[in-house]
C-alpha cells in the first residue's frame, strides 16, 4: 500500500492528532491537570484550526484511487467549519466545568471530534461507502452528546428520537443508495454521473433513488417534511450540544449534499430534483418560519428559525452556479456566527439562573445590557438586517439563485424573501421582549464566565466584520470561480 | 476616498455614535447631538454652494461629485456616490430635519443615550440611501435606515407603540422584499448580452438594457418597494399608526425624510432605469396614487387625534408626490421633488409642534383642548403657518409645490389623465377643510380644559426648531426659482428623449 495517499488527508489526520491529545491528556493526566481539560481542548484545537489556515493545503489532491478528494474549496469549507467548533468549544467551557458534567467532559470532547471527523469525511467523499461512514460517524455519536444531561428526563427523551431518525434516514438513504448501485454498477460520484448520462430514457428507479437520497439527507439537514426530530432533540439536548448540532452539523451536510446533488446527479437537474427541491425549500422555509411564530422557549425556537435558515441554504444548492456555491459557504460561516451568537446568550443565562423561556428575556436590557445587545445582533443577523453579516449572506444567496435566470427562480426567491417577513416577527420578539417589555421578575445583572465572554465576542465581531469587510466574500467567490462542476448542467 | 466631500455624510454620523458612546449626562448627549447635526447642516450648505459653482462653471454631468471605491468586485458592487440636484436638495433638507429633531428630543426620556444613538443611525441610513449611486449600497442603506425605527416607536413611543411599531416594520421590511427582487433583476439585465453586468445607475441608464418584458416585471416589484415607503395606497396603513405612536423626533425625520425615500427611489430607480415600463404601466399606479390623495385627505377630515390628523394628511401629499412622478413629465416631476421639499419641512414642523402641544395638555385629542391662541401664542401661531403651508397658501412652500404639479399634470391632454388630475385637485379643497377645522377648534373657540390656563410657552430650543423650519418653508414659497434650477438638471437625461416620453 501507498503510505503517500494518506498525505492528502492533511486536515483529518490533524483533527486525529488532536482527537488522540485530548484522549490522551484525559486518561492519563492527573486528576489536578484534569481540570485544565477544557482549557487545553480549545488549545489543542485553536492551534489546529489557526494550521488549517496555511496556503499550502490549498491544493487539489486525492487519494484511494478517488475515493477521497481534497481541493481549496473543501479544505476551506473544514476551516469554516473549524472556526464554529472552536467557538462552541470556547462557549461551552463554563458547562463543562459544572459540577455535573465535569466527571464527563473528556468524552464530551472526544465525541464532538469524532462528529467532526465523520463531517470532514463526508465533505471530501468521492465514493458513497466513505461518505456513508462519515455519515454514521458524524449522526451516532451525536446521539450520545444529546444525551449527555445524565439528570434530565427531556435529553434522554431528544437523545432517543435523534437515534431513531438518524438510523432511519441513514436506512433510507442506503436503500437509495443500493438502486443506485443496482442501476450503474458503481458507488463512484463520477462514475454514476457517467453512468446517468449514457442512459437514453430516465429510469423510474433512478427517480425514486434520487428522492431517497434526498430525504436521507434532508433528516440530517432537517429540511421540512424530515424536519419532525428537530425541535423537541435541540430543546432536550444540553446548549452546547444544540449549539454543535443547529451549525456545525448543518452546515457540513448542507455542503456535502451540494456536492452530491450537483456532481452525481447534476445532468438530472432539470429532468428530475428541481422540482423536488423547489418544493422543499418552499416548505421547508414557510413551515420553519410558521411554528418559530408561536415558540415561548428559546430554544425551540431557535430550533424552528435553523429550520427556515437550511431551506434559505438550499437556495445556493438550487443555483446550480459558482456564485451560488461561494454564497453558500458564506451563509453558513455567516449563520454560524450568528446563531452561536444567539446560543452563546441562551446558554449564559441558562448557566447562571436557568431561564430558557421568552417570558424570562423580558427586561433584560435593563440588568444586561451587553448580553441584549449581543442577543439583538445575534436576530438583527439572523433576521438579515444591514449592516450586519446576514444580510450580506441572504442578500447574495439570492443574487446566486437567481444568477440562473429562470422565471420559476424568481418566484422561488420572491416566497422566500416574502418569508423574510413573518421571520423578522420573530426575530423582533425577541428584541422586544429584551427592549420594551417590562418584567417583574427580571433576570438580575450578572457577570458571564470569561469563556463566555470571550466566545461572544468573537461572535459579534464576526456578525459585524463579516460583511462589511468585503474580503471574506470576495476570497469564496474567487475560490470557486474556477471550479467546473457546474460547467454543462444547466 | 477621504477627499470626496460626500463621504462625510456618513463619516459624521459615524464619528457622533462614537462620541455619544462616550457621553455621562444628558448635556453631553445634546452637546454631540447638536453640534454634529450642525456639521451637517454646514456640509450639505458647502456641498449646495459647491454644486452650484460646478455647475454654473459649466459642468453638464447628470452627476457630480461622482467616485467609486470597489467593495465587491467579484460581483461588481461598488460603493459608488455621487449627487445631482436631487440628492443635494434632499441632503440639506434631512440635515435641517435632524437638527431640528434634536431641538424637539431636548428631554426625551428614557435613555436618552441609546434614543439618540438610533436616532443617528437612522439618518446614516438616509443620508447614505441619498449620496449612493450603486444599487447594492443604496439598498443597504434604505435597510439601515428602516430597522432602527422598531426599537424607537417601540421604546419611545406612545399609545398603542407595540402595534404600530410591529407593522410599521413589517410592512416596510415587506416593500424592500420586493424591492430585493427588483434590484437583483436589474442587476442581471443590467448589461447587453456578454457586457459587464453593473449595479451602478448612471451605467445603467446609459446601457439601456433591460428588455421590454423584463421592465414589465421588474418595474411593479421596485415601484411597489419604494411605494410602500411612500405611503402608496394600499400600502399606506403603516403609516397612521406609526406616525401616531412614534416620538415626535422620530415622526418628524420619518414623516419629512424617510418617506422621501419611496419617492426619491421610485424617481431614481423604478422610472429612471425602466422608463419603457414606467411610460406604459404608470396608469395602474396613478390610479393607486390618485386614492392616496384623495382618501388620506379624506381620512384626515374625520380624525380626532393631532398626530392621526397630520399622518393622513402625509399620506395624502405623498402619494401627491408619487402622482406627480408618474406623470412622466419635466414640470411635474419638478412639482414632485418640490413636493418633497415642501412635504418634508411642513411634516416636521406640524409634527414638532404636535409634540410640543401634547408635552404641555398631555392629550392629543382636539375635542379636549381650545383657544390655545391665547394660551401659547407662539405656538399657536407657528401650527397656522404650517397649516397654511400645508393648505397651498402662496408665499409658502406648498403652493409651490402644488401648482407645478398641476400644471404638469394638466399638460396631458387625454381623458384618463385629466379625470385624475381633476380628482386629485380636489385635495387641496380636503385639506383646506381639515386644517381649518383643527386650527378653529384647537387654536379659538372655547378654552375646554381649565388646567390649561396655566400653560406657557415655548422654550427657546423649542423656538429655534420650530423658526429654522418655518424659515425653510417660507424659503422655499419666496424664491421657487432657486431650487427649480437646483433641480432641472436631473431632468434632462438622454433617457426621457431617446423614448420620446416628454
Amino acid at each position: 500500500m501507498d503510505y503517500s495517499q494518506f498525505l492528502a488527508m492533511k486536515q483529518e489526520i490533524g483533527l486525529l492528532v488532536v482527537f488522540l491529545l485530548v484522549f490522551l491528556y484525559d486518561t492519563f493526566m492527573p486528576k489536578k491537570a484534569q481540570s485544565n481539560l477544557p482549557g487545553v481542548t480549545c488549545l489543542f484545537f485553536a492551534l489546529f484550526t489557526a494550521a488549517c489556515f496555511c496556503p499550502c493545503l490549498l491544493t487539489n489532491a486525492e487519494s484511494f484511487s478517488g475515493m477521497y478528494e481534497s481541493s481549496a474549496v473543501i479544505v476551506t469549507i473544514k476551516n469554516i467549519l473549524n472556526v464554529g467548533v472552536l467557538i462552541v468549544l470556547i462557549q461551552s467551557m463554563k458547562w463543562a466545568n459544572s459540577e455535573m458534567q465535569i466527571m464527563r467532559r473528556g468524552e464530551f470532547y472526544e465525541l464532538l471530534l469524532v462528529t467532526l471527523f465523520g463531517m470532514y469525511l463526508m465533505i471530501s467523499a468521492r465514493h458513497f461507502l466513505l461518505f456513508v461512514i462519515g455519515l454514521e460517524a458524524a449522526s451516532l455519536p451525536l446521539a450520545a452528546m444529546v444525551a449527555f444531561d445524565k439528570k434530565h428526563y427531556e435529553s434522554h427523551e431528544a437523545a432517543v428520537k435523534y437515534i431513531m431518525t438518524a438510523v432511519f434516514s441513514s436506512a433510507i438513504f442506503m436503500m437509495g443508495l443500493s438502486f443506485v448501485y443496482g442501476l450503474t454498477g458503481t458507488l463512484y460520484f463520477d462514475g454514476i454521473a457517467n453512468a446517468i448520462v449514457g442512459e437514453d430514457q430516465l429510469n423510474v428507479l433512478l427517480i425514486v433513488a434520487l428522492a431517497f437520497v434526498i430525504s436521507g439527507v434532508g433528516f440530517k439537514l432537517s429540511l421540512v417534511p424530515f424536519h419532525l426530530w428537530t425541535a423537541d432533540v435541540y430543546q432536550g439536548a444540553p446548549t452546547s450540544v444544540t449549539s454543535y448540532l443547529s451549525v456545525i452539523s448543518k452546515g457540513a451536510t448542507a455542503f456535502a449534499f451540494l456536492v452530491i446533488m450537483v456532481q452525481v446527479f447534476g445532468t438530472l437537474y432539470s429532468q428530475v430534483w428541481e422540482w423536488m427541491l423547489y418544493g422543499l425549500i418552499i416548505l421547508t422555509i414557510t413551515i420553519g418560519n410558521l411554528f418559530a411564530l408561536r415558540q415561548s422557549n428559546m430554544k425551540r425556537f431557535l430550533a424552528f428559525s435553523s429550520i427556515s435558515q437550511a431551506g434559505y441554504i438550499m437556495l445556493g444548492v438550487i443555483a446550480l452556479n459558482t456564485t451560488g456555491m461561494a454564497s453558500l459557504l458564506y451563509y453558513i460561516l455567516v449563520y454560524i456566527f450568528s446563531n452561536l451568537a444567539a446560543f452563546g446568550v441562551v446558554s449564559a443565562i441558562e448557566n447562571k439562573t436557568g431561564k430558557l423561556s421568552m417570558e424570562d428575556y423580558n427586561g433584560l436590557y435593563k440588568t444586561n445590557p451587553r448580553l441584549s445587545f449581543a442577543m439583538m445582533l445575534a436576530m438583527f443577523s439572523l433576521a438579515g438586517i444591514p449592516p450586519f453579516a446576514g444580510f450580506f449572506s441572504k442578500f447574495f444567496i439570492f443574487t446566486g439563485a437567481i444568477q440562473q435566470g429562470s422565471i420559476a427562480i424568481y418566484v422561488l426567491v420572491l416566497i422566500a424573501l416574502i418569508n423574510t417577513i413573518p421571520s423578522l416577527y420573530y426575530y423582533l420578539r425577541v428584541v422586544k421582549a429584551m427592549f420594551i417589555n417590562d418584567s417583574e421578575t427580571p433576570i438580575e445583572s450578572f457577570r458571564s464566565a470569561t469563556s463566555e465572554r470571550l466566545g461572544l465576542w468573537i461572535s459579534v465581531g464576526g456578525i459585524i466584520l463579516l460583511g462589511i469587510v468585503s474580503c471574506v466574500y470576495n476570497y469564496l467567490l474567487d475560490l470557486t470561480a474556477p471550479s467546473d462542476m457546474f460547467a454543462g448542467l444547466l | 476616498m477621504f477627499e470626496n466631500i460626500l463621504i462625510y455624510f456618513v463619516v459624521i454620523p459615524l464619528v457622533m455614535l462614537g462620541g455619544l458612546a462616550l457621553c455621562k449626562n444628558i448635556k453631553q448627549i445634546r452637546a454631540v447631538a447638536v453640534v454634529g447635526s450642525l456639521a451637517l447642516v454646514g456640509l450639505s450648505i458647502a456641498l449646495l454652494l459647491g454644486y452650484l459653482e460646478q455647475r454654473a462653471a459649466g459642468a453638464t454631468a447628470e452627476m457630480l461629485y461622482v467616485d467609486s471605491w470597489s467593495w465587491f468586485a467579484p460581483l461588481n458592487i461598488n460603493l459608488a456616490v455621487g449627487v445631482d440636484g436631487i440628492s443635494v436638495a434632499m441632503l440639506l433638507l434631512s440635515a435641517i430635519i435632524l437638527l431640528t429633531g434634536s431641538f424637539a428630543s431636548w428631554k426625551i426620556e428614557p435613555l436618552p443615550k441609546e434614543f439618540f444613538l438610533w436616532l443617528i443611525l437612522l439618518s446614516i441610513g438616509v443620508f447614505g440611501f441619498f449620496i449612493s449611486i450603486d444599487l447594492f449600497t443604496m439598498f443597504m442603506f434604505y435597510e439601515v435606515a428602516l430597522i432602527p425605527m422598531y426599537l424607537l416607536i417601540g421604546v419611545w413611543g406612545s399609545g398603542n407603540k407595540n402595534y404600530s411599531a410591529m407593522k410599521l416594520t413589517l410592512m416596510l421590511m415587506g416593500g424592500s422584499a420586493f424591492l430585493m427582487l427588483g434590484l437583483i433583476g436589474i442587476y442581471y439585465h443590467s448589461a447587453p448580452e456578454g457586457g459587464q453586468l453593473t449595479w451602478n445607475i448612471i451605467e445603467i441608464a446609459q446601457n439601456n438594457a433591460i428588455e421590454k418584458d423584463w421592465q414589465y416585471f421588474l418595474f411593479p416589484m421596485t415601484f411597489v418597494g419604494f411605494g410602500v415607503l411612500g405611503a402608496m395606497f394600499p400600502f399606506h396603513t403603516w403609516s397612521p399608526d406609526g406616525h401616531a405612536s412614534a416620538p415626535t423626533a422620530v415622526s418628524m425625520l420619518h414623516a419629512g425624510v424617510l418617506m422621501k425615500l419611496g419617492g426619491y427611489g421610485c424617481f431614481r430607480v423604478a422610472i429612471y432605469l425602466m422608463p419603457e415600463a414606467a411610460n406604459e404601466l404608470a396608469w395602474i399606479f396613478l390610479i393607486l396614487t390618485g386614492i392616496s390623495v384623495v382618501y388620506g385627505a379624506f381620512s384626515a377630515c374625520v380624525q380626532t387625534d393631532l398626530k392621526y390628523i397630520n399622518a393622513y394628511s402625509s399620506v395624502s401629499h405623498c402619494g401627491l408626490v408619487l402622482f406627480a412622478i408618474l406623470m412622466l413629465n419635466t414640470t411635474a416631476m419638478t412639482g414632485a421633488i418640490m413636493q418633497m421639499l415642501s412635504h418634508g419641512l411642513m411634516t416636521a414642523l406640524f409634527f414638532a409642534l404636535i409634540g410640543m402641544i401634547y408635552g404641555r395638555t398631555h392629550t392629543r385629542d382636539i375635542r379636549m383642548m381650545g383657544g390655545l391662541m391665547k394660551i401659547m401664542p407662539f405656538l399657536a401661531v407657528c401650527y397656522v403657518i404650517a397649516g397654511m403651508a400645508s393648505l397651498g397658501l402662496p408665499g409658502l412652500s406648498g403652493f409651490v409645490a402644488e401648482m407645478t404639479i398641476f400644471i404638469g399634470s394638466f399638460q396631458h391632454t387625454d381623458m384618463f389623465h385629466r379625470v385624475f388630475t381633476i380628482v386629485a385637485c380636489c385635495s387641496i379643497v380636503i385639506t383646506a377643510v381639515y386644517i381649518l377645522r383643527v386650527v378653529g377648534k384647537l387654536l379659538f373657540g372655547p378654552v375646554q380644559d381649565k388646567h390649561h390656563l396655566e400653560l406657557t410657552d415655548a422654550t427657546w430650543w423649542e423656538r429655534l426648531s420650530t423658526i429654522t423650519l418655518i424659515v425653510c418653508v417660507a424659503a422655499i414659497g419666496c424664491f421657487p426659482n432657486f431650487f427649480n434650477d437646483l433641480i432641472k438638471f436631473t431632468f434632462s437625461p438622454e433617457i426621457f428623449t431617446v423614448l420620446g416620453i416628454n
